[in-house]
């Protein structure tokens, strides 16, 4: 603990990043250039997202990690360990229970609340990437609010597939102003984004971005008139907590194609089976457990 | 003819450096009115259309645009938003590489259906109506919609090029080379088409080319351009059969006859 300064980064550092998360919180949707650090993980595995969390975090926090909804895979462990190590902060894989949560690709099921800080992992913030490579165009865009490509965009899923078939990091727009990425969260998320009493940060190491929403913010998810938003998930229930109305993974459990649907978010699955919930499938439930880990 | 002009060019200069791109050009354009500039290459046509389309900022000089709103502005001192407003509206470019002015990745209807989007079209049936309105237009067959351009030959890129400009119908389209690198066959209907969707529509052009033949059949008034200046102006026959200044004399006589 005495090797590292509390949360890995120094003050100087923090600070920088804060005064990044205070402007993005002034203009929300924007992105906000800051000046992003090596960390001692590779891009790609949530360097910006851990930054916000080291810039955001103080010693009476407590901390939860989730990476695409589950408290237990390599990456959620690592960063948790992480911050274990260099902030000795509290940590906790109940969503209720945690002060700050950094997710990566999911938003808990269960509402947050107004003093909790969610922190997201961005690979990549900018929407219209895709649609115009240059950074120097997309920033006018955005800044002259011209956002007739993001509708190209789904216009030709429409006409390749009969529906909007983007899934996740589906297009949002924030206060009736930017259009903004919601990191690669499942179109099913997006609802949530929207009139969260909790603060959303957004951090993207490799691209040097920090964007984010102020609590109770308008996040509408774009859509045509006669094609409209739709947040869809696996028609099926959860088969260890029968849950019907979260958001499951699909889960191969051998080679004579037999499947199971889960929640993809391991602690409300947890907290239901506590309470009693008992799926189709739930007395494989442990070894089940096990086979999606 | 409407007494008041479309556009109004007063004494655009353009430098490179010191050496000169186009000096002192004026002239007025009227609504339904189609005007060609000739020249060589390096005679500062496409410099002059960069300054009026916005894209160039000249040294000197105004363009007063009739805009629908607020009468004639100087669209050199519009704010960026307003001016790229314009252009995704009450303006169009044609660029002589379909490939410049297309997004190669996306289909057909989407090209077509962008400027409409653009401008707050939000409702996908009426999108895509429009669009195979427009892609018939411009004979491009109804079930080619959902190609990307990429799969297109050069002459129906530079009709989906068209169609996608025309869309949001504009009241000034801006052509840069249009049929330049098209095969006559082609050109020529390229050509025909053109001249039907301005009769029809009503739209002021303003053509450069070096291709006198182009500028024959499309335009009302010609201009021809020199390093940089312009050596003479009339009607486009006029100037044609009867040309004054030498270099218009020996341009009008290098044309190969066939």
């Amino acid at each position: 603990m005495t090797e590292y300064n509390f949360a890995y980064l120094d003050e100087q550092t923090k600070r920088m990043i804060r005064r990044a998360i205070l402007k993005g919180l002034a203009v929300p949707g924007y992105q906000v250039p800051f000046a992003s650090r090596e960390m001692p993980m590779p891009y790609g595995w949530g360097t910006g997202g851990v930054q916000v969390s080291a810039a955001t975090l103080v010693p009476e926090d407590r901390f939860k990690v989730i990476d695409q909804g589950a408290d237990d895979t390599t990456n959620a462990v690592s960063i948790r360990k992480f911050f274990e190590r260099t902030a000795g902060v509290e940590t906790t894989e109940h969503t209720a229970e945690a002060s700050v949560i950094q997710t990566r690709h999911r938003i808990p099921e269960t509402p947050l609340s107004e003093d909790q800080i969610l922190v997201y992992q961005v690979p990549i913030p900018e929407p219209l990437r895709f649609l115009e490579p240059r950074e120097t165009e997309t920033r006018k865009m955005h800044s002259l609010e011209e956002y007739g490509l993001m509708h190209v965009k789904l216009y030709e899923d429409i006409s390749q597939h009969g529906a909007i078939a983007t899934s996740y990091a589906y297009p949002v727009k924030v206060e009736g102003r930017y259009v903004m990425d919601p990191s690669p969260i499942p179109k099913f998320d997006n609802p949530k984004l929207s009139d969260c009493p909790a603060i959303q940060l957004f951090g993207a190491g490799r691209e040097q971005r920090i964007y984010a929403l102020p609590p109770y913010t308008r996040v509408v998810s774009l859509d045509f008139e006669d094609y409209p938003f739709e947040a869809s998930k696996a028609d099926h229930a959860c088969d260890l907590c029968g849950a019907g109305d979260s958001y499951l993974d699909e889960v191969i459990t051998d080679d004579q194609g037999g499947r199971i649907f889960v929640c993809s978010d391991t602690d409300y699955c947890r907290g239901r089976r506590e309470a009693g919930h008992v799926g189709t499938q739930a007395q494989d439930a442990p070894m089940m457990t096990e086979a999606r880990a | 003819m409407s007494p008041q002009p479309l556009l109004q060019v007063r004494d655009i200069t353009r430098f490179y450096g010191t050496r000169i791109g186009c000096r002192d050009v004026s002239f007025d354009l009227y609504p339904g009115e189609v005007m060609g500039i000739v020249g060589e290459s390096g005679s500062g046509k496409s410099t002059l259309l960069g300054c009026l389309a916005g894209q160039l900022a000249p040294d000197a000089g105004e363009v007063l645009f009739d805009t629908r709103t607020d009468g004639p502005r100087d669209t050199l001192k519009m704010s960026e938003p307003e001016r790229r407003m314009l252009s995704r509206t009450d303006w169009a470019f044609v660029h002589q590489h379909a490939r410049d002015g297309l997004r190669m990745g996306v289909s057909a209807g989407g090209n077509v259906g962008e400027r409409l989007m653009a401008v707050g079209a939000r409702h996908y049936g009426d999108i895509r109506d429009q669009a195979v309105d427009w892609l018939g237009r411009v004979e491009i067959p109804a079930d080619r919609v959902d190609d990307r351009p990429t799969a297109f030959s050069g002459g129906m890129q530079q009709r989906l090029q068209i169609a996608r400009n025309l869309v949001t119908g504009p009241r000034l389209v801006f052509m840069d080379e249009p049929t330049g690198g098209l095969d006559v066959s082609v050109q020529a209907r390229l050509l025909d088409l053109l001249r039907g969707l301005v009769r029809e529509m009503g739209l002021s052009a303003i053509i450069v080319t070096h291709d006198l033949a182009v500028v024959r059949l499309l335009a009302d008034r010609l201009m021809v351009m020199k390093d940089g200046h312009v050596v003479e102006t009339g009607l486009t026959d006029q100037v044609l059969d009867d040309p004054q200044h030498g270099y218009t004399q020996l341009l009008v006589s290098s044309v190969l006859q066939v």
